[in-house]
């Protein structure tokens, strides 16, 4: 019997588990959709391509499933790349599926046509171009396997027209061939016992925790670390949720925007303990005074990680928590008073604070707020900038994958798609993006999607009329020269909202923002919660580019 | 320190732009890349020579591991190791100096392939310095043309 190539995609999808995909057709896909108009599986249509991708990433973050996208070739494929790019750099399992023009017309310049593996080829884990049917089904199955082992990534398969009209004779052939391609999980043993002897003998241990441990889910493994050693956690953007932020021994997270306490603490410390954290510049700031005393332990699943940034006295390379599951009983229990008494000082003496006075609204009281408000397992998106700042800074994330946020990349229009996704995966729970109005205006579109597949994201939209986080920028180091920053001609939110059906309210009053929280988590289907901010506030503390991180400007009582 | 980096490699399109694409992403400076067939025919071997310090050389040496059609990288450093490049070099010559040429040639066991009245073409095989002194004793004659392979290496013994 013979079986089409479109018809081999799909059945490959639904061999893989597939239930949801996002994205847009186009000329050199209709053979794909025309197979998907009935087959078993949840299309969402997005009204741009960058959304598929963001929301097939925010349902992969919030689920740990694989996000499945696919988009047309050429421009389409091409709208896709900022998402691909978004998932690279924070690790985010999905696959991108793109078609391609005749393979007899690849490299003619024909209508739609775009070099997508080479395009993409610097921000994927993997990219295939399908050239014959009798690879298709091989390809899906080996594209899900390197989109989620090891450190997971997105994988772009690059289809065809005339393979997916193409007929191929009897059952494909389904076999991964990938010599190349073996993720180390176990730990080295030797390195573990030496990790552990570290942690016992250090006296001012710090564990600084990433996404890797989310991915890995071992943030149960990492908590049971920190109590049995009784060592302090600081967590990267990526990494909160891996412990709760109420916790005891929470720091709270580190780096540019980090804590006082954690960013004095690393900055203290003998002994760093990272674990899925790769380094970041935005997290260590300057290299060379980034924890100067502390011997560093590095447990990464990506051999590529270690030693990239800071050097590792004692690297284990493998899955996080198979390595803390064997580390666990081998540390033992230590007081470490006077490391505690002055991690507690530094808490007790520069906490988080800002100016509550004034008769505009705070956009940290916003957030405080929303962490009261919401249900615990809320799932929290956020757009990229101030808005994403103050959430990391001001809502207790407690469990892991409660936060949707662009990380490495740093995409604004990138938290609304990904909440749509993350509610895909979740229909039954809270879903909020808190945005900017410079951020929310990038993928605005998408409240077509949430309205019309009933996704019941709230948006809460922090209105400062300007672009936040260049604007601090521009304010503290160019001499409140605010080029390009103020936002003009910003359309009405709630008038929006409603243009497109879904509700839209508006604050502008310090005293309707518990109220005015309540009815938006409150109103069935999509909400968009205008809230007119206070448009000069900085997010604090701040360590300047390039600077050490114990070098804080603002915020500190 | 200049390292020969020997990758085995899918033999697949798209292989050769990958690796490129990941030195140039990474801002590492290759000095020669060369690939070819290996005993295998699903296989090709790609010998790198890449300079750098060796915190450097451990993250070529891992990104290069990482990408999925890699599946063998060993870096020749302090290795016992043959290594080969060949080398075409079309030098001026003339009746009165084309028997010093050839004399040189002779002494570096290269081979004359094509002669003209005013230069020949020379072919060369032998380790990097070797075709790099050749290259300097060529220099006074003038070089009309030159083409190098780029390094091949392989470890000796099993």
């Amino acid at each position: 019997m013979a079986t089409k190539g479109a018809q081999i995609l799909v059945d490959s999808l639904i061999n893989e588990g597939v239930e949801h995909i996002f994205g847009y057709p186009g000329g050199s896909v209709l053979p794909l959709f025309d197979v998907l108009y009935d087959a078993p599986v949840k299309f969402y249509l997005t009204r741009h391509e960058q959304g598929a991708a963001h929301a097939a990433d925010g349902y992969a973050r919030s689920s740990g499933r694989v996000g499945v996208c696919i988009a047309t070739s050429g421009p389409g494929a091409t709208n896709l790349t900022t998402g691909i790019a978004t998932a690279n750099m924070d690790s985010v399992p999905m696959v991108a599926i793109t078609g391609q023009v005749k393979t007899n017309l690849i490299g003619n310049d024909a209508f739609q046509e775009a070099d997508v593996t080479g395009i993409t080829r610097p921000i994927t884990k993997h990219n295939y171009l399908v050239k014959d049917i009798r690879d298709l089904a091989r390809v899906i199955k080996e594209a899900f396997h390197i989109a989620s082992t090891g450190r997971p990534g997105p994988v772009v398969v690059d289809v065809p027209v005339d393979i997916t009209t193409s007929e191929l004779e009897g059952e494909p052939d389904r076999t991964m061939h990938l010599p190349g391609y073996k993720p180390v999980t176990e730990g080295h043993s030797r390195q573990i016992k030496s990790a552990a002897a570290a942690i016992n003998e250090s006296l001012r241990p710090v564990l600084y925790v990433g996404g890797g441990v989310i991915t890995a889910g071992a943030h149960e493994e990492v908590r049971k670390l920190a109590e049995a050693a009784n060592v302090p956690v600081t967590m990267t953007l990526m990494g909160l949720g891996a412990f709760p932020g109420d916790h005891r021994l929470s720091l709270g997270m580190l780096g540019m925007h980090g804590t006082a306490a954690a960013n004095y603490a690393v900055t203290e410390s003998d002994l760093i303990i990272a674990v899925g954290a790769r380094f970041d510049d935005r997290v260590t700031g300057r290299v060379d005074s980034f924890a100067p005393s502390a011997k560093v332990i590095h447990i990464d699943i990506d051999p590529t990680s270690i030693s990239k940034n800071v050097r590792a006295h004692i690297p284990v390379v493998g899955d996080a928590k198979s390595i803390l599951t064997e580390m666990l009983p081998l540390v033992t229990h230590s007081a470490r008073e006077a490391w505690h008494t002055q991690i507690e000082d530094w808490k007790r003496k520069h906490p988080l604070n800002y100016n509550g006075n004034g008769g505009r609204i705070k956009p940290q009281s916003v957030i405080q707020q929303l962490c009261k408000m919401a249900p615990q397992d809320a799932i929290i998106a956020t757009e990229v900038g101030q808005n994403q700042m103050w959430t990391a800074l001001w809502y207790t994330f407690r469990r892991p994958r409660t936060l949707i946020s662009s990380g490495g990349l740093g995409t604004m229009g990138f938290g609304f798609p990904a909440a749509l996704g993350a509610q895909v995966a979740w229909p039954d729970r809270c879903v909020v993006d808190i945005a900017g109005d410079g951020s929310i205006q990038m993928n605005i579109q998408e409240l077509g999607t949430a309205v019309q597949y009933k996704l019941p994201v709230k948006i809460v939209i922090l209105n400062n009329g300007c672009l936040g986080m260049v604007r601090q920028w521009q304010e503290l180091f160019y001499k409140h020269r605010y080029s390009q920053t103020i936002l003009c001609a910003t359309p009405d939110f709630v008038k929006l909202a409603d243009a497109y059906g879904a509700t839209g309210y508006r604050i502008t009053d310090p005293g309707e923002v518990g109220d005015a929280l309540q009815k938006t988590l409150r109103t069935p289907g999509p909400v968009i919660l205008d809230v007119h901010v206070e448009q000069e506030e900085n997010v604090f503390p701040m360590v300047p580019a390039g600077q050490a991180i114990n070098r804080m400007i603002g915020g500190m009582a | 320190m200049r390292h020969v980096i020997s990758a085995i490699v899918e033999n697949k399109s798209g292989v050769l732009s990958h690796i490129a694409g990941l030195f140039s992403s990474r801002g590492f400076n290759i000095d020669s890349l060369t690939v070819g067939r290996t005993e295998n025919p699903a296989l090709s071997r790609m010998t790198i020579v890449v300079a750098g310090d060796d915190a450097i050389l451990e993250q070529v040496r891992k990104q290069l591991g990482k990408v999925i059609d890699v599946i063998k990288v060993s870096d020749f450093a302090g290795k016992d190791i043959v290594q080969r490049e060949q080398a075409l070099i079309k030098v001026g010559c003339n009746n009165e100096n084309r028997q010093q040429v050839v004399a040189l040639v002779e002494v570096f066991e290269g081979k004359v392939v094509d002669i003209s009245p005013g230069d020949m073409m020379v072919e060369l095989s032998g380790p990097e310095a070797k075709v790099d002194a050749f290259v300097e004793m060529m220099r006074p004659y003038g070089i009309r043309e030159m083409v190098r392979t780029g390094l091949v290496a392989m470890a000796r013994g099993g």
